[in-house]
Formats: C-alpha cells, sequence, structure tokens
C-alpha cells in the first residue's frame, strides 16, 4: 500500500502545483457568504434564485442581455423552478419580433417559453453608445467568466466606495476595489430597498447581491445539482468497484510470491 | 511471445485462424509474459489507452453538436452545455480528460526516464512515444481553440505567430496556416478537421507503440533483462489485467472527482468569453500541461531561437537513448543518476510554475536558468554521468529482490536498498 500512497501523494502535489500556478493575480480577499451550491451536496437555493430573477429583470436586465438563456428554463428543475404559469407569464410580458408571415411581413407577439432572453439592446453598438462605450457583457456565462466566480461578482457588487487619495476618476467611471485596476464603468447598480421583493424579504444590498449572484451562478452552470447528483453516486459506485477489485486482485496475486 | 505454437481448439476456430490469426492475438495478448515485480508506475500504459478511448468516444459526440464556424462555435458549446442531453457531462470529461490524459502521460515519461525504459532495445517504443506525445500536444491546442473563447483565440494567434519566426518564408507559412490574415473563421475550421484527425493518429502508432513493446516485452524496475517466460513472469491475464484495472478505477475516481466537483479549476475563466479580436486578455497563458515549454520559449530573447529552443526541448527526448551512456537501466542501482532525475523533475515543475508567471524580473530569471539546467541535464550530465557514475551491483534475477534472503552476500546487500527504492 506505500507505492499507492505515492501515487496518491503526486496527484495530489501537482493538483496543488496546477492550482496555484493558475491563480496568480493579487486582489483584495473576497467578501465570505455561504454559498448552498458549494460542496458535495450543493444545491441552489430556490428562493434565492427566484428572488435573484427578480433583481436581474428589474435593474440588471435594463443593459445586461443574457442570450443564452430560453424563458422555459426558468421552470427547468434544478432552476428558480418557477410554475410552468408563471414562466409563461414572465415570458408574455416581453415582445419579440417573429415573421415573416404568410403576407411577408414581420410582427410583434408576446414571448413564449420557447424563445431566448429578449435583449436590451439591439447590437453591441447600440448598448455601447447607451453606456459611455463600455458593452455591459453577456450576463449568461458571466460567474465562470470571471477569476473567483460567485464570490468575486458578490464583491464587486458591494466593492463601491469613493476613491481613495490620489485616484482621479473620469466622468463616467467609479471605483470599486475588486474591480481589475479598480476602475468600472458601471455605477454601483444596488443599493438598500431598491426593489421591492415579491415574497416580503428585505432587500437590502447585501441580499439582493447574493440572489442575483446565486440566478447568474445559476445561468451559468445550469444542470449544476444534476452534476452534484450525479458526481455522487459515480463516485460511490467507483471506490465501491474499486473495493472490489483490490480484494480480487489480492486473491488472484496470491497464486504467486509477489506482492501487489 | 510465447514459445508455444498456439491452435485453436474448435474446427472453426483452427479455420478462421489460418486465414486471419485473429485469435493467435488473442492468445498472444492473454498469455504476454510480463515480468512480476512491475510496481504501480507501470499502469499507466492502460491508463492512457482508456483516456484515449474516453477522448474519442466522448469528442465524436461532442463533435456531433459541434458548430465549426467563427459566429457559432462559442454558442454551440453553450448549447451542448445547456440543451443537449448530458452534453455538459460530455464535455467536462473530454474538457478534464485531456488534462488527466497528459497528467498520465508526464507519469509514463518520468516512469520511463527513472527506470531506463528508453534504453536498448526499446529505443524505437521510446521514439513512437515521442511522436506521440507531440501528436497530443498538437491535438489538445487545437482542441482548445475549438470553443473560441478569448484564451482559445489568443492562444491561436501567439502560437501560430511563433511559425512568423522561421526566416524568409516565416510569414507566408503563418498566413498559410491561417488561412487568411489573422486567425478567423478558416483557422477554426481547419484546427476543428486536424482535431478531429490527430486522435486516430495516435490510435494508430499507439498499436505500433505496443507492438514495440512486446517484441523485447516490459523493461521492469530492476531494470535487468529476464528470461520470459519464467518464473519471473505472470501471464498478462489475469494478472496484469487486474491490477491495470484496480490502477484506472483510483484513477478514475480523481478524474470523477475533478469532471463533477471541479469542472472548470483546470481551465481558464477567460475562455468563456467569446472571443474577441479586438480585445486582448490581460495574460496570454496557455493550458497547464504546455506550460513548461512555454516557460522555455519565453526565457530566449530571440523569437526564432526561442522557438528553436522550445522544440529542441521535446526533440531531444527523441535522442536520449544515445545521450545516456550508462549501461544500467533503471535508476534503482544508479545512485547519481537518481539524484539528477530528481533535480530534473523539480526543474521541469519549476518551468511550469514560471510558464504560468508574467515573463519578467524574477520570473524570467529562474526561466532562463531552468531552461538551461534542463538541457544541461540531457546535453551534459547524462553523457558523462554514464562513464564516471559507480553504480551498484545488479542482481541476477528479478526473483531474488522479490524473494529477498540470497545466499550471495553483494546481492543480498542491495536487496535492502532495492526495497526501500522500490517502494
Amino acid at each position: 500500500m506505500r507505492k499507492l500512497k505515492n501515487i496518491f501523494f503526486v496527484l495530489i502535489f501537482s493538483v496543488i502545483v496546477l492550482n496555484s500556478s493558475n491563480s496568480a493575480e493579487k486582489s483584495p480577499p473576497f467578501l465570505e457568504t455561504k454559498w448552498t451550491f458549494k460542496g458535495l451536496f450543493g444545491k441552489f437555493d430556490r428562493a434565492s434564485l427566484q428572488r435573484g430573477y427578480q433583481v436581474y429583470t428589474e435593474v440588471c436586465a435594463s443593459c445586461h442581455s443574457m442570450k443564452y438563456l430560453t424563458y422555459r428554463n426558468l421552470a427547468e428543475k434544478g432552476g428558480p423552478e418557477f410554475s410552468e404559469a408563471e414562466a409563461k407569464a414572465i415570458a408574455a410580458s416581453f415582445e419579440v419580433t417573429d415573421g415573416p408571415d404568410s403576407t411577408g411581413e414581420m410582427f410583434v407577439r408576446p414571448a413564449k417559453l420557447s424563445d431566448k432572453f429578449v435583449m436590451p439592446y439591439a447590437n453591441e453598438q447600440e448598448a455601447k453608445a447607451a453606456n459611455g462605450g463600455a458593452y455591459p457583457p453577456d450576463m449568461s456565462v458571466l460567474v465562470k467568466a470571471r477569476k473567483g466566480g460567485a464570490d468575486y461578482i458578490y464583491s464587486l457588487l458591494l466593492g463601491y466606495s469613493e476613491p481613495p487619495e490620489g485616484v482621479e476618476l473620469d466622468d463616467g467611471v467609479y471605483y470599486n476595489k475588486y474591480m481589475y485596476g479598480n476602475k468600472i464603468k458601471m455605477p454601483a447598480p444596488l443599493s438598500d430597498d431598491l426593489i421591492e421583493y415579491t415574497d416580503g424579504t428585505k432587500a437590502t444590498a447585501e441580499q439582493m447581491s447574493k440572489d442575483v449572484t446565486n440566478f447568474l451562478m445559476w445561468s451559468a452552470e445550469p444542470h449544476l445539482e444534476q452534476r452534484h447528483k450525479t458526481g455522487f453516486r459515480v463516485i460511490a459506485y467507483l471506490i465501491i468497484l474499486t473495493v472490489l477489485v483490490y480484494f480480487t486482485m489480492k486473491k488472484i496475486w496470491s497464486r504467486v510470491e509477489s506482492k501487489v | 511471445m510465447s514459445d508455444h505454437e498456439y491452435t485453436p481448439s474448435s474446427k472453426f476456430g483452427k479455420w478462421f485462424n489460418d486465414r486471419l490469426p485473429l485469435l493467435t492475438l488473442a492468445n498472444h495478448l492473454t498469455d504476454y509474459p510480463t515480468p512480476k515485480n512491475l510496481n504501480y508506475w507501470w499502469t499507466f500504459g492502460g491508463i492512457l489507452t482508456f483516456c484515449l478511448i474516453t477522448q474519442i468516444v466522448t469528442g465524436l459526440v461532442l463533435a456531433m453538436h459541434y458548430i465549426a464556424h467563427a459566429d457559432m462555435a462559442f454558442s454551440s458549446v453553450e448549447h451542448i452545455m445547456r440543451d443537449v442531453n448530458y452534453g455538459w457531462l460530455l464535455r467536462y470529461v473530454h474538457a478534464n480528460g485531456a488534462s488527466m490524459f497528459f497528467l498520465a502521460v508526464y507519469i509514463h515519461i518520468f516512469r520511463s526516464l527513472f527506470y531506463g525504459s528508453y534504453k536498448s532495445p526499446r529505443e524505437i517504443i521510446w521514439i513512437l512515444g515521442i511522436i506521440i506525445y507531440l501528436l497530443m500536444m498538437a491535438a489538445a491546442f487545437m482542441g482548445y481553440v475549438l470553443p473560441w473563447g478569448q484564451m482559445s483565440f489568443w492562444g491561436a494567434t501567439v502560437i501560430t505567430n511563433l511559425f512568423s519566426a522561421i526566416p524568409l518564408v516565416g510569414e507566408s507559412i503563418t498566413t498559410w496556416l491561417w488561412g487568411g490574415y489573422s486567425v478567423d473563421n478558416p483557422t477554426l475550421t481547419r484546427f476543428f478537421t486536424l482535431h478531429y484527425l490527430i486522435p486516430f493518429l495516435i490510435l494508430g502508432l499507439v498499436v505500433l507503440h505496443i507492438w514495440a513493446l512486446h517484441v523485447p516485452g516490459n523493461n521492469n524496475p530492476v531494470g535487468i533483462d529476464i528470461k520470459k517466460p519464467s518464473k519471473d513472469t505472470v501471464p498478462f491475464h489475469p494478472y496484469i489485467v487486474i491490477k491495470d484495472a484496480f490502477a484506472l478505477l483510483m484513477f478514475c475516481i480523481v478524474f470523477a472527482m475533478f469532471v463533477f466537483y471541479q469542472p472548470n479549476i483546470l481551465g481558464h475563466a477567460d475562455n468563456y468569453i467569446e472571443a474577441d479580436p479586438l480585445v486582448t486578455p490581460a495574460h496570454i497563458v496557455p493550458e497547464w500541461y504546455l506550460l513548461p515549454f512555454y516557460a522555455i520559449l519565453r526565457s530566449v530573447p530571440d523569437k526564432l531561437m526561442g522557438v528553436v529552443a522550445m522544440l529542441s526541448a521535446i526533440l531531444i527526448l527523441a535522442a536520449l537513448p544515445w545521450l545516456d551512456t550508462s549501461k544500467v537501466r533503471s535508476a534503482v542501482f544508479r545512485p547519481l543518476f537518481r539524484q539528477f532525475y530528481w533535480i530534473l523533475v523539480a526543474d521541469v515543475l519549476i518551468l511550469g510554475y514560471v510558464g504560468a508567471m508574467p515573463a519578467e524580473g524574477l520570473y524570467l530569471l529562474i526561466a532562463r536558468v531552468a531552461t538551461a539546467y534542463y538541457f544541461a541535464h540531457f546535453l551534459i550530465i547524462l553523457p558523462v554521468l554514464g562513464w564516471k557514475e559507480k553504480t551498484t551491483p545488479l542482481p541476477l534475477s528479478i526473483t531474488e529482490p522479490v524473494l529477498g534472503g540470497s545466499p550471495n552476500l553483494a546481492a543480498a546487500r542491495s536487496d535492502e536498498k532495492i526495497e526501500k527504492t522500490i517502494k
């Protein structure tokens, strides 16, 4: 078994080496909060996802698109799990251009479950023009596209402050201690009681940041719950099989004097 | 090869086997005499075969859903992650599978370096292995380009630009590779085609690699020639099969932990941003398994010489059977070589680390020293060591160290050392 220990040691060592080599940049430590989706059995907090959608749609969606999400996703298992009727109602509150119809005309209709999330701007140029030249990134996979993931997004949302002495900011540029280079073109998007949660939760900036980050984590990784569930089963199965194979191997090798 | 001629028992079997000796091949593979003292470092050959098959199977299904077009590649990957049944699993297995493949191949290569498996009569196995390794790097690099994220695009730009360092024809070659004047849709489609092709080339080379292995048979931790079959060997089935299976399962547990719990930890966050030719990422870094070579490339101030150094760092391995002048294969009996071996391991790890860091200041200095040492190991230390080193006495057969208690005093003394070092 000492040989096996060696194998494990090397594996663990290389993983540590690789990890540290991937996290080179320095930024202040992220704000700490408890995420329910982390860990072996990590799951999303359903109510938080629903509130997070509310924050997204009432605040973020005026500038940020989510082009890879479909309204049906809102009712799917492992997500916010709105009822199908609720998801349909949400979809119907948006308008999409469809067509051409039988006369060759394009027409506007309420969105359906099968439609992608409606985008706030027609194209990137319009988005830039409306936001002082900065393009508000699409939020579908934003959590995975930033080093630090959910912790980073959460911290960034709460990381606004007055610039320290000696830092000059242009018009339309804000100071954020978690942003790369500390300068960000998005004004602080959340403040206490900015929105009114439908479930009566008090809408503090922390609460909204956490809810919307949860929502963004789900949108970036919609099958996270299934992944964790499958993963646990796969690994449990592999461990049992490994133990059985180990004893089989011992038995077979007992026929020769060599050790394994 | 077994001494006895194999004859199928059934009449049909005999008829078939006379025309296509598949049964003889199957018999050879099951009976194949294997040294019984192989340790777990020898299980990575089987693990690598598993990795290759996994990549081919998952890749095949991914290719059914992926769209190789600059405007659609990124969203087709998101389609796989969201809408394809178990698409997330396929993609994460494939992406992490590449890392696991390289992890296994590095262990496999360093096992060979430690036990002198590249030495006569196994040079061809070794050189085939180096070609496989080169193709693996090409396949991995092109595969990383396919999701068309920021790191895909800019990694492709940096690597293909290396060809422009070739004097006179460099620029033309780069344009030819790109299929245009920058990395764009034609580059993506050809990379996809080649990424699909290379695994099958690797598969063919793997067959040759194993074929070449079955001629002299496996090396072993003691590194001495053994008679096959003899009391020093066991038939491949069931002894090695079950042992390889056990090791493979342990490997799969680690693999699964990455796939299901940290699927993105080995990748770069920037690759979840769609490729944008107008925005250069702050740091362009390749995947972890290419970092040591990236460090060598950047440690040379001249672009052309950097490329030459990087290529030489890989190709020098092909000359290894002739650079290592020692007659003794296994490091177990080479006390000095053993120390230099571990220094080399540390050197490569250091190169990997500085490869991920910005090429400036102390990092650059470390990279230069480590690069110089890497070449010195192969070009100076190994040849000299072969002449100068006093090796410890070799046992007469592998049964001695395995059983212990040899009447020969010298061999008995070396036994203890063997026991210590093998474990």
